[in-house]
């Protein structure tokens, strides 16, 4: 995607009808890469399934979760997972070159195991991982991978149209893979809803080895330093967030949204710009290149709503916009709006949730 | 050593529009930028060069005006500069992309001597795709180091290198060998002030020009648009909600009354997360 998003919309090769090469009509079925470290199965894998079964009902074909690592109980537990999250099946790779992430031996496995069984789509999370992973999988294949999407769809040629939003701030593109298999895309942790586990829901267990010794990985793990359970890492998983952006006017008014936050137990964060000007860390940002937040209440203040935040924060249940400007774009998605001044609004919402919840302290 | 750094130029994200009513991005009058992330890859290149000597070459494939940026690199202190510029090139996704940039490095390696470490950003803010570099680094067989925050060690001898790198739950700490291709994690190295003399050379430096035929490109049906496989069928304005955001009013305009109605707005809407709250607020 790097030069093409300029291009207009239907034009040249877009409109073109391709039949799909002969020898890549036998590729069926939608695959979700496992994220499995250090004994955790990411959540954004879950969430792909959910997003993947759903692709495969309208497909009428598997849905197949691919794990790899080492171990094999361990792994074992992790297919009985993904079945409980829909799955039909679990690829299973044990090995025990897998058992720390490196970029080479994951590259290998995954492209052996879908020249073997050919998926017509392949699922992976926006993650470090799944980023460092697709890129090289993808290019090894020589097929085409979508990144970031915000949707994902079929359309009426049993094509995968994922959607991303573009350069500029405000629009959205889709994205076929036209001639090639697999379809390749990946998506952001907490893009996609986490759909609800039925438990006693089984599938099958498929092992696939492939001959990998640790001799011929060039890349060696020496040490793992472990994330403290810093504060952050919790933005995406807050039940309540606060954000400012450029309406903030200095960097000294970050604080109004720090203590809006704190006044309700809630994490806090900021549009883009903010970053850029140094008034919040990078992992505070929120929207396509920074968190995607799914909280049940989202208080945006002085922030314009731009798609790169908007696809962002799309899921919280509750979005409330405080913005002077009538006219802001936030007002188009958000649930409650308000023309009003942030900074003197702020602190007030502030004090007054304050007081209702102390209210409620004297009387509990 | 030899040094390759990719860079890409890209349109001041901050001050690109999209029109009202065509819906396509306004670019005439953009200013551009080299791409940030990619400034994180040329100041370590440009450190190892300092301590270990050798070169930093940096490269872009992009049209004839790219030349701008790759002149600022040169400012900031890189030896030498390239520009891949072709029609054939026009609509690139990223796997035409890297199957340009890696023939260039393959050229770029006869001419100087092959690369030890190349270079690119995180990602770009235009594409934002991130797959270029590991694409670059699947065709060339480079060991792919990516999401980097910072090169502990090197040693040429044994073409060792050692890294840190940012994990999704923590930090690897590897060891791979030359030539390896790196991404730079963002904030790991801030981009130097380039001194005045190298400012004098980047204005007389010449800077290398080559197409698809001078780098001798073997199909060039893998590139630009025809060796594309992703197709962009549609851009869109996404669409409002279907009812619009409840505009909260009081006729009085004291902060104090607005709060009050928006907060009694949310808690209408949202009872459960108002009891929620009050729970927590008295401890339980
Ligand atoms: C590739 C790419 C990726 C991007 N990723 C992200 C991302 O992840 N997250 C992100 O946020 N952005 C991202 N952006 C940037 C995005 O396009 C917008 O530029 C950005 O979100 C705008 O930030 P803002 O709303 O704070 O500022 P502005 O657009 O400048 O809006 C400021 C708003 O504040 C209002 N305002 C002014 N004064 C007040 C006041 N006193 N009280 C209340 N309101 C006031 C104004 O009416 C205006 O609506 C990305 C852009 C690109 C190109
Ligand atoms: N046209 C290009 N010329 C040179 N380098 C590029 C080009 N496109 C991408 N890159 C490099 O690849 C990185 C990732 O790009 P992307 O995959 O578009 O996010 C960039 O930061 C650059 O280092």
């Amino acid at each position: 995607m790097s030069n093409q998003t300029s291009r207009p919309a239907g034009s040249g090769r877009a409109n073109m009808k391709r039949e799909l090469p002969e020898h890549f009509r036998s590729y069926k079925h939608v695959w979700v890469f496992i994220e499995f470290e250090h004994g955790r199965i990411h959540p954004v894998s879950l969430e792909l399934l959910g997003e993947g079964r759903k692709l495969a009902d309208k497909l009428e074909v598997e849905l197949a979760a691919v794990i790899a690592g080492s171990g094999h109980d361990a792994l074992e537990e992790v297919a009985g997972t993904t079945f409980s999250y829909g799955a039909d099946l679990a690829y299973i790779i044990d090995n025990p070159v897998l058992a720390d992430y490196r970029n080479e031996p994951y590259t290998r496995v995954m492209t052996a195991l879908v020249e073997k069984y050919q998926p017509e789509i392949m699922l992976l999370g926006a993650t470090v991982l799944g980023r460092d992973l697709a890129g090289a999988v993808a290019t090894t294949l020589k097929t085409g991978l979508t990144a970031d999407c915000t949707e994902l769809a079929i359309d009426g040629e049993r094509s995968l149209a994922a959607t991303r939003p573009t350069f500029g701030g405000s629009l959205l593109c889709t994205i076929h893979t036209l001639n090639y298999r697999p379809q390749m895309a990946t998506v952001r942790p907490r893009v996609m809803a986490m759909p609800v586990a039925q438990e006693g829901r089984s599938g099958r267990i498929v092992e696939f080895t492939v001959d990998l010794k640790e001799e011929d990985i060039i890349t060696k793990v020496l040490d793992f330093l472990p994330d403290t359970a810093n504060e952050a890492a919790q933005l995406a998983f807050a039940d309540i967030v606060v954000a400012g952006g450029i309406g903030l006017r200095t960097s000294e008014n970050v604080q109004l949204v720090r203590d809006l936050a704190n006044a309700l137990g809630g994490d806090w964060g900021g549009s883009r710009p903010l970053v850029q000007k140094g008034w919040i860390p990078a992992e505070r940002q929120i929207g396509q290149t920074g968190k995607t937040i799914r909280p049940r209440l989202y208080i945006a203040a002085g922030i314009s709503g731009a798609i790169q935040h908007r696809v962002g924060v799309e899921g919280a249940d509750l979005i409330v916009a405080i913005n002077t400007d009538p006219q802001a774009p936030i007002f188009d998605f958000a649930h409650v709006g308000i023309t009003a001044d942030a900074i003197t609004l702020l602190p007030a919402l502030t004090n007054a949730f304050r007081q209702r919840l102390s209210v409620n302290r004297l009387a509990g | 050593m030899q040094i390759f750094v990719c860079i890409k130029q890209v349109p001041d994200s901050g001050q690109i529009r999209v029109h009202p009513v065509t819906n396509t991005i306004m670019r005439q009058g953009v200013p551009t930028i080299i791409n940030p992330y990619d400034l994180f890859g040329l100041e370590q290149a440009l450190r190892l060069r300092d301590r270990f000597g050798g070169e930093v070459t940096v490269m872009t494939m992009g049209p004839p005006m790219a030349v701008d940026s790759l002149r600022k690199a040169l400012t900031y202190g890189a030896d030498r500069a390239v520009l891949l510029t072709d029609r054939v090139f026009a609509g690139s996704d990223t796997l035409a992309t890297s199957y340009a940039l890696s023939n260039l490095i393959l050229k770029a390696g006869e001419t100087w001597g092959a690369p030890d470490i190349v270079f690119c950003g995180k990602q770009t803010i235009d594409g934002d795709t991130a797959q270029v570099g590991p694409g670059i680094a699947r065709r060339l067989g480079l060991s792919q180091l990516t999401y980097v925050s910072g090169i502990d060690d090197m040693d040429l001898t044994d073409r060792q290198i050692l890294v840190r790198r940012r994990g999704d739950h923590g930090v690897q700490v590897l060891r791979s060998q030359l030539p390896v291709m790196v991404t730079m994690m963002e904030g790991s190295n801030e981009i130097r002030r380039g001194t005045q003399a190298d400012a004098l050379r980047a204005a007389r430096a010449e800077v290398v020009k080559w197409n698809a035929a001078t780098v001798g490109i073997p199909d060039v049906s893998l590139c630009g648009l025809r060796g594309s496989p992703t197709v962009v069928k549609k851009v869109f304005a996404p669409t409002a909600r279907e009812e619009k955001a409840e505009m909260v009013a009081t006729t009085d305009q004291s902060p104090v009354a607005m709060a009050d109605a928006l907060i009694n707005q949310i808690f209408t809407r949202q009872p459960a997360l108002q009891d929620d709250l009050l729970r927590q607020a008295a401890g339980h």
